[in-house]
């Protein structure tokens, strides 16, 4: 008899030991005498599940999760009779938490195996960059454009505005440089796709190559994540050798090549200009704009800069269609946005769907409230830079401009859950201190702003002159939003502010003064 | 102790030279340098500055901006401890307070028999499984008392 095991090599189930799983399977089939094959995924984004073990049946994949070593005996007796197992969960598809989703960029994570090239174009790979080789240049950045692609590291830009731009910029060199700095507490999505569908930012990549005239990129990975690290070098070597990569790539008259550059542990160049710096080889500074990278990036040349999921959402939009894309969403918001639970949350996990559910919907019924089973208290949406919202403020839908409207941001689309315990003025003082830690020196209220920050905050936490250091802050804040050139100065206000004006109690104030901190 | 030669010039200029045609060719050169010296010695600073024709300053600004690279040899063990937010919302402070008692150093500490340095990281993108930690290259997710004692356990024996 023969079985076809898949186990995540994603970190998420790694950390919970899933090799170690892998291995104690491989032994308990030998011992039986069983015919078996694991096939290393990436992960369904079913976090509180893993290690999440799926068994090949004529009915799809039957999953069973958590597992740890000890199950694995049990298990695989389970899998070969077809009898009960308290840790299956049925067949994997069928699970609401999978069946609610629109999953686009992430239809493949998990699925199949990241390492392999034929597995890749079996599940529909490289389609994209085949249209995209039919229509031409023009189009594919007009089909980019008309999608309603917004830029998914957090500022929200018009992807296939910043193509165009390098385009119509001349110049002998033009790179496309990949964003995997993904440092924000929270979000993993990033991550997830270079370990579980590499080949779908590397086909992404080449499309925007081919498009705006790029014959070299560079994935910028932070050095955090070792083992996407791993998997995108694989993944890399193997489309080279399928001709994907390289010179006249699948046979056509363009060059495209990608190479993976190592981050060294700064916050900061997730800021594209601060990545370029240190691409370059320089210390990781921001960079005044004008110029824009588009005009002059990567070493002076036109350069387009965009996040991991913008380019992994590109071979779909081009696979599908402009409007199949625009289809999802809501307002300026098109297309899917996949949302990270993380924290304090009973159903931790990576969740794609349309713009426009709430965030209610996305913390109570999706991701089930907290892990704890103590109730929710502030979400933090979008990184350290983002706000804490309170219940009061669920009803905001998923979208860029709900969230601006209401004093936050989407972000890099990741959730953090708090229970009660939480202190808020603690979060506060985090914020100013984070941005103390990783702010790179250029601009002075970040610099010297956020150490005086956390100082006032001291104050404000031991009553040193609670109402007028309150005032302070606030005056210290708008130095930081309005004198800093990137989001780290800009931003870490926002979680700053908002814990003070939904959570006044934390600090000492009591709530009539709500409006008052506004 | 852990599998890193002694600072010799050079095989520091081999890993440089084989390294120094790629664009913006520094990070990689103290990537390669410190996987094969487990720092980047004072003594490295002047050769890779000649070698990419850079001045000292500039290499000595890029080696202290960057978090990850160390200028003092590493300790047997490097443990860091998740601190960011997610991490923080499932108790990693609390995790925190026990290394640091137990080790008897503080958090970017190395302890006196340079057997572990406590480092604090700021997300290791396991904010699903919080509290999150990597002792060398191994994660753990779900730190809790008994897995954080087992690892220190490992470190100090």
């Amino acid at each position: 008899m023969s079985l076809q095991v898949y186990i995540p090599a994603d970190a998420a189930a790694v950390a919970l030991d899933a090799d170690s799983v892998a291995t104690a399977l491989q032994a308990a089939a030998v011992r039986r005498g069983v015919d078996i094959t694991i096939t290393r995924t990436g992960s369904r984004g079913l976090h509180w599940l893993e290690p999440l073990l799926e068994v090949a049946t004529s009915r799809g994949r039957v999953g069973y999760g958590p597992v740890s070593v000890s199950d694995v005996e049990a298990i695989l007796v389970a899998a070969l009779n077809g009898s009960a197992h308290p840790l299956c969960i049925g067949i994997v598809d069928d699970l609401p938490f999978l069946k609610r989703q629109s999953r686009l960029t992430f239809a493949r994570c998990g699925i199949v195996d990241p390492r392999s090239l034929d597995d890749y174009v079996a599940h529909d790979g490289y389609k994209g960059l085949t249209r995209a080789l039919e229509i031409g240049a023009a189009a594919t950045i007009t089909t980019v454009t008309t999608s309603g692609l917004r830029g998914r590291g957090g500022a929200g830009f018009p992807t296939g505005i910043k193509w165009d731009t390098v385009a119509k910029t001349d110049a002998a060199q033009k790179y496309i440089v990949c964003n995997a700095d993904e440092g924000d507490s929270g979000t993993f999505a990033d991550r997830m796709i270079m370990e579980g569908d590499p080949f779908v930012l590397i086909e992404g990549m080449t499309i925007a190559g081919i498009a705006t005239g790029a014959t070299q990129g560079y994935i910028y990975v932070r050095s955090e994540y070792p083992h996407a690290i791993a998997t995108l070098n694989a993944a890399i070597l193997a489309a080279r050798r399928g001709n994907k990569l390289g010179r006249n790539v699948v046979g056509s008259s363009h060059h495209f090549d990608l190479d993976v550059r190592v981050g060294a542990g700064a916050y900061v160049c997730g800021e594209e200009t601060a990545l370029l710096d240190s691409l370059e080889g320089k210390r990781g500074t921001v960079r005044a704009k004008p110029p824009l990278p588009a005009h002059k990036g990567l070493f002076g040349c036109p350069t387009v800069i965009n996040n991991v999921l913008s380019l992994a959402t590109v071979p779909i939009i081009l696979d599908k269609g402009a409007e199949f894309y625009r289809d999802f969403g809501m307002g300026r918001s098109r297309g899917t946005m996949p949302i990270q639970l993380a924290g304090n949350i009973k159903h931790s996990g990576l969740f794609e769907i349309a713009f426009g559910i709430t965030l209610g919907e996305l913390v109570d019924n999706i991701g089930g409230g907290t892990l704890s089973g103590r109730p929710v208290r502030a979400v933090q949406v979008g990184g350290p830079l983002g706000a804490y919202f309170p219940r009061e403020l669920f009803d905001t839908p998923f979208d860029y401009e709900a969230f601006t409207a209401r004093d936050g941001l989407i972000g890099h689309g990741g959730i953090v859950v708090f229970d009660d315990t939480v202190d808020m003025a603690k979060q506060a003082r985090f914020a100013m201190e984070f941005c103390a830690v990783e702010s790179c020196g250029k601009c002075t209220p970040c610099r010297v702003g956020s150490t005086r920050g956390v100082e006032v905050i001291d104050r404000i936490i031991k009553d040193d002159g609670r109402l007028a250091n309150i005032e302070l802050l606030k005056d210290l804040c708008n130095t930081l939003k309005f004198g800093s050139l990137c989001a780290l100065g800009g931003f870490t206000p926002y979680p700053v502010m908002s814990a003070i004006t939904h959570f006044p109690e934390d600090f000492g104030i009591t709530p009539p003064s709500r409006q008052a901190a506004e | 102790m852990n599998g890193y030669l002694a600072w010799d010039e050079t095989a520091a200029r081999n890993v440089i030279n084989a390294l120094k045609a790629k664009p913006g060719a520094l990070l990689p050169v103290l990537h390669e340098l410190q996987e094969t010296f487990g720092y980047i010695a004072p003594d490295a600073e002047p050769v890779i500055a000649e070698a990419l024709n850079i001045s000292r300053a500039e290499v000595h600004g890029v080696v202290t901006f960057y978090a990850d690279f160390r200028t003092t040899p590493p300790p047997a063990h490097q443990l860091k401890l998740c601190r960011a937010e997610a991490c923080q919302a499932m108790g990693a402070d609390r995790l925190a307070e026990r290394a640091t008692a137990r080790l008897g150093i503080g958090m970017g500490e190395s302890s006196a028999d340079h057997r572990v340095c406590l480092e604090p990281v700021y997300c290791l993108g396991l904010c699903t499984v919080a509290p999150s930690a990597m002792l060398d290259d191994r994660i753990v997710g779900r730190l809790d008392e008994r897995k954080l004692d087992a690892l220190l356990a490992e470190v100090e024996r």
